[in-house]
């Protein structure tokens, strides 16, 4: 069962890639949306089947992979509750999407190939969420990289979509050389890449210390750091972010689900797999947790400036990764899955609602030109509504609960890394609830600034993407709800069964339970707040947000040049690189290597041969004095005795 | 065990194929056509009989394997013998020059107009040349086989190639002369040093270290310029430039490796001490060959330089996992070798293909290929992601176990060339970006034909291949470890025998063992113990 929940996706990727042109639009479209729905159910039934009741194996072998010396990696499958969680997200969110795409691309040329680069996708993130070592982790984690690349950059005829996909790319690579450096220590610290093996081994290897660029430095979290790297790469987090607003440029079912709900927590879910190597690793967990809590500030605090509809949300993708970074820094990794798992339902509602009013509005993404829309596209708007109160952490939606516990546990760790991210998470939840009310009310209420040619055309999208809005609407509704208990609650000992290594002294959920007083409303009323000033901004005086603009133009330009880390970047590394290129090659390789090398050699030998050439003059007096002065040199040497 | 000399049948049946093309008489047209016919069969009987080495070997042991031994030669008391056999190192680059020969062939079946018959015969003396230096296990006929390799090459780029195409015969000239001159120097040292030149006498013979020090750098000199590495490297990107593809294909694919196969064949195994002294010389110069070569080729507006130099950057993470001595990173040079040698084949012929259509390797020249050439876009894709070492083909398995060794060995030189993952990605995304994606501006370029069906049959085996090798090494993996483990326990053995007698003389001198960092011979050895023993610990 496990084999075909991960294996039919590929298999349709296949039929729909190779044998799109023949089998038709239609079909490709049938063929892969059929395998996900399938892979989707039996996802589900393994889930609560084989999964929970720990009814199977831990592990599916599949077969060999790369033996040599001492490594010893294999294809298999592990199944356990952490995986099983990510199988559920990735399955359910990946067969609404591929629904929603078939209305979302209808009149796209590519079809079939899109339908199965979604696929290719799905498998690769079954892989990863399902690896049993690290190579088939990486193995996952550079697949998904590749589908992202390649769905960023899905219409290649537009300039700006390649860049993004070649800059999504090499930023992730950035990513995996600090990865695939701390895959190469664990192997050196346990011998083994095998997780079970590496898991077992790592409380006696806690403070091994091992040599590193000349340093001599603790092993473990030295190897935790640097696969952080990683996760920092993938998930967008601050310094390697910048990849990820641009990915906006691949069409917005993708968005939805790579660059959202499933792919870019991929580094949030490595922590959370990691979490028996990072317990034994303080140090690098005080990094995660900065990393995260800086993040989760410092993307809230642009996407309250941006226009472009899915940059907002794009953003706030990236801060709320990094709430679920900060809460894997203070060990609360059940705490980040579970917002993983509510933030994939209502941030690929969010993505897809946005997808669905720039379908009506014919692929407007400005916000500064929408407005009143709400009468034009009212279920969209009715999502949209939900998706933003459980960003927001409003109760009873499924964000509440996850945000809350996060921010609950950061505060109870009582340490200062957790004293620190509260602080940015309970800030940034203020500016989230901000910057999700200015969408709702730039897009659907008040006075329309679209043209009118625009307006008249605007559309309610077909059924075939609001099922996948509902489906996923409900369970950014209630999902947190409902499943709170079994993932931070009463029931989460019992749920993820040893999934998930918490140390009995840095076991900051059971802390949080503890807690009382205003720390616990804090949260809430950061997000009430923040909702009233986007009403007050917005729509009850909208020459405020103008207003603010110009007298704080300083910062305001900060916000919507995002920090300028492109323009730093671009001035840093891009530019760089190529006049390093040019400056090697020309100077490096021509003048100093051939010039001084074969060229030189050669231009000396012709010059030699010239010199030599000149002596021949045709004068018998030149040559009859050669010969004279010859004699005498002979004669002198053999006359004198030595 | 078959008695058939197979060796020699994949060896010299090339050479019959030769006799054949040259009896072949009538017009040109008659003439051409039979070549093409003859030199295509004969390849691909000769790939079928190396097929059959691969399924006869034996990987549960080091010792050569279809060993052919008689006398060739004999001057008085020195004697040349026909000695020929492989290993699990050899085996593969003899699949792979008999697998690149026949896409050679098919691949120039209607792109080469001129001289069609002695084209045909080029390929295939090359072939014998290229097999035999893999076989030979005498010093003077490997020797004669290295040399003679070049000759057909020299042809190739000479006749078929491009406009500045002396200049370039000349460059490499240049380089290759000075390497052969040394290297034959080195091999009568050897023969001096143990009495024979039989290659099996001298791997076994233990040399004195300070000989070791000379024989390893004259042995150095000469594949050091065709691995090539960094700075003796610039004749390779005008090499590629004038050769025509299928000469490219060649030197990419097999020649490249004569440098790699040298230094696992002869300077580790025989001057282990040496190689100690200059493993960190070989890490540094390494790590400068994957940067600085990313850099250049990044700035590249001609095509095949730009595979040329990204040649130069992936041939320095095998010689950094060579000289790294553990068995994952020899096992990873090993198919990183193999994995380079498709790889950058079939990137030759990738542009190649639209060379042919539209005869011009100027990057710019190009835009939009996705739209009208589609099975292009996907093999030009697969062989681009292989190129960065994409887990799930063969590049990564390379990439990753050198880099996982040389971890173990030195983590500087693991950090530096590990930021060939993503320089190596910028200049092939980049590449690829401005050939395939955007839209199509010039009218040649939107009539230029997809891939036609004697191109799919080229690309197809290397395409099977690369996966194969990514998503299952282990069929390749398992014949060379043998061979390969062999290679490295002897190193080591006498590196720790050399450690042992210094140890014993003055045991006060050694300083600290200090992993990782580049130092003397000493501190180097003692850092590769605990790997050493880990592996012995294993039982091999």
């Amino acid at each position: 069962m496990a084999l075909a929940v991960v294996f039919l996706p590929l298999l349709a990727a296949a039929i729909a890639g190779f044998f799109g042109r023949a089998i038709g639009d239609r079909l490709s479209q049938a063929v892969t949306c059929g395998a996900l729905l399938v892979s989707m159910g039996l996802g589900i039934a393994l889930f609560f089947v084989v999964i929970l009741p720990h009814a199977g194996p831990q592990t599916v072998p599949i077969a060999s992979w790369i033996v040599a010396g001492g490594l010893d990696a294999d294809w298999a499958l592990r199944l356990d509750t952490l995986s099983g969680v990510m199988i559920l997200v990735v399955t359910i969110v990946s067969a609404m999407v591929h629904i929603y795409s078939v209305g979302y691309m209808a009149e796209d040329p590519g079809i079939p190939r899109f339908m199965s680069y979604l696929s290719l996708f799905t498998f690769f993130m079954l892989m990863l969420v399902t690896a049993d070592n690290f190579v088939q982790l990486f193995f996952g984690w550079e697949g998904v990289g590749l589908c992202s690349y390649l769905l960023i950059g899905y219409w290649y005829d537009r300039p700006s979509a390649d860049a993004a996909a070649i800059k999504a790319f090499i930023v992730n690579r950035v990513g995996d050389f600090g990865f695939a450096l701390g895959i190469f220590a664990v192997f050196v610290i346990f011998g083994s890449l095998d997780f079970t093996t590496v898991f077992a081994k790592a409380p006696a290897e806690a403070n091994t210390v091992i040599d590193f660029l000349g340093w001599r430095v603790a092993a473990l979290p030295l190897a935790c750091v640097l696969l952080f790297v990683g996760a920092m790469g993938k998930s967008a987090q601050i310094g390697l972010h910048t990849w990820l607003p641009d990915a906006m440029e691949g069409p917005t079912p993708v968005s939805a689900l790579i660059h959202a709900a499933t792919m870019v927590t991929a580094g949030v879910f490595m922590v959370a797999r990691l979490s028996p190597l990072f317990e034994y690793a303080p140090t690098a967990l005080a990094v995660v947790g900065v990393i995260g809590g800086t993040t989760a500030m410092f993307a809230a605090s642009i996407g309250m400036a941006q226009n472009d509809i899915k940059r907002v949300i794009a953003y706030s993708t990236c801060s709320q990764l990094g709430y679920m970074f900060f809460a894997a820094g203070v060990s609360a990794y059940m705490a980040a899955m579970f917002h993983l798992f509510t933030h994939a339902f209502f941030k690929a509602l969010l993505f897809l609602g946005a997808g669905s009013v720039i379908h009506a509005m014919g692929g407007e993404q400005d916000m500064r030109r929408m407005g009143g829309l709400w009468r034009k596209v009212p279920i969209t708007y009715v999502v949209m509504w939900i998706g933003a109160l459980s960003l927001s952490g409003i109760p009873l939606f499924s964000g509440y609960y996850s945000k809350d516990t996060i921010l609950a546990a950061a505060w109870a760790s009582g340490t200062a890394v957790g004293r620190y991210s509260f602080t940015l998470g309970t800030l940034a939840a203020f500016m989230t609830a901000f910057y999700s009310f200015r969408l709702i009310f730039m897009t659907f209420h008040g006075e329309t600034r679209a043209d009118h040619a625009t307006l008249h055309h605007a559309h309610e999208s077909p059924w075939v993407m609001l099922i996948p809005l509902i489906v996923l609407a409900a369970g950014a509704a209630l999902a947190g709800y409902f499943t709170e208990p079994y993932f931070v609650g009463a029931l989460h000992t019992w749920f993820w069964h040893n999934s998930i290594l918490v140390l009995p002294q840095d076991n900051s959920l059971q802390a949080a339970e503890r807690l009382h007083g205003i720390v616990t409303y804090a949260p809430l009323a950061a997000g009430l707040l923040g909702i009233a000033t986007a009403y007050l901004f917005y729509i009850v005086d909208p020459a405020i947000p103008e207003r603010l603009a110009i007298q704080y133009r300083a910062i305001y330009l900060f916000l919507l040049n995002k920090w300028y880390f492109d323009e730093l970047y671009d001035r840093l590394f891009v530019n760089t690189a190529f006049s390093l290129g040019d400056g090697l090659w020309k100077v490096g390789d021509g003048r100093i290597i051939d010039g001084l090398g074969p060229d030189g050699i050669a231009a000396a030998a012709t010059e030699l041969a010239r010199e030599a050439s000149r002596a021949q003059t045709g004068y018998v007096y030149h040559y009859a004095f050669a010969m004279l002065i010859g004699v005498v040199a002979l004669v002198t040497w053999y006359l004198f005795p030595r | 065990m078959t008695h058939w000399p197979l060796l020699s049948l994949v060896t010299f049946l090339p050479l019959v194929g030769v006799a054949f093309i040259m009896l072949a008489r009538g017009d040109d047209e008659i003439v051409a056509r039979n070549a093409r016919n003859i030199a295509l069969s004969t390849s691909l009987v000769v790939f079928a009989l190396s097929i059959v080495l691969w399924v006869e070997f034996n990987p549960n042991t080091a010792a050569f394997q279809f060993v052919e031994n008689a006398r060739w030669i004999t001057i008085g008391g020195f004697t040349i013998r026909y000695h020929m056999g492989i290993d699990g190192i050899s085996l593969f680059f003899v699949l792979l020059s008999t697998l690149l020969t026949v896409l050679c062939v098919l691949h120039s079946w209607t792109n080469v107009h001129s001289q069609v018959r002695e084209y045909m015969i080029a390929f295939l003396v090359q072939e014998t040349m290229m097999v035999g230096v893999f076989c030979a296990l005498d010093f003077i006929l490997f020797y004669v086989f290295f040399e003679g390799v070049l000759v057909p090459m020299f042809l190739i780029i000479g006749v078929w190639g491009g406009p500045r195409r002396i200049y370039s015969a000349f460059k490499f000239f240049l380089y290759t002369l000075l390497g052969s001159v040394l290297s034959l120097l080195a091999i009568i040292a050897v023969y001096f040093q143990t009495g024979s030149t039989d290659i099996t006498v001298a791997l076994a013979h233990s040399f004195p270290a300070h000989l070791q020090t000379w024989l390893w750098l004259a042995f150095f000199a000469s594949f050091a310029i065709k691995v090539p590495m960094w700075p003796v490297h610039t004749w390779l990107p005008d090499a590629h430039v004038e050769a025509p593809t299928a000469g490219s294909v060649i030197l990419a694919g097999i020649l490249l490796k004569l440098g790699g196969y040298g230094f696992i064949r002869f300077s580790l195994p025989m001057f282990p001490l040496a190689s100690a002294y200059f493993t960190p010389m070989m890490f540094a110069l390494s790590a400068i060959a994957v940067i600085y070569t990313s850099f250049v080729a990044l700035a590249q507006t001609d095509m095949k330089k730009l595979i040329a130099y990204s040649s130069i950057a992936h041939m320095g993470f095998v010689t950094a996992g060579l000289f790294a001595v553990t068995s994952e990173a020899v096992q990873g040079a090993m198919i990183q070798m193999l994995s380079h040698g498709l790889v950058s084949a079939a990137l030759f012929l990738v542009v190649g293909v639209i060379y042919d259509r539209l005869h011009t390797r100027d990057i710019d020249r190009y835009a939009g290929l996705a739209d009208n050439m589609p099975a292009y876009a996907f093999v030009f894709m697969c062989m681009m992601l292989a190129s960065v070492g994409l887990p799930g083909t063969s590049g990564f398995v390379g990439e990753f176990l050198i880099m996982l060794g040389v971890f173990r060995v030195s983590t500087t030189e693991c950090f530096l060339i590990a930021t060939g993952l993503f320089l190596g990605a910028m200049y092939m995304l980049y590449l690829y970006r401005r050939i395939i994606f955007g839209t199509i501006t010039r009218v040649d370029v939107r009539h230029m034909l997809d891939l036609n069906l004697r191109e799919k049959l080229v690309f197809a085996p290397l395409l099977a291949i690369v996966l194969w090798m990514g998503v299952y090494p282990n069929s390749f993996l398992a014949p060379m470890r043998a061979s390969v483990d062999h290679v490295v326990h002897q190193v080591h053995a006498a590196q720790q025998a050399a450690l042992r007698r210094r140890t014993v003389l003055s045991s006060d001198e050694i300083a600290p063992a200090k992993a990782g960092s580049y130092g003397s011979i000493l501190s180097t050895v003692e850092a590769w113990a605990p790997a050493v023993a880990a592996m012995t610990g294993k039982g091999g």
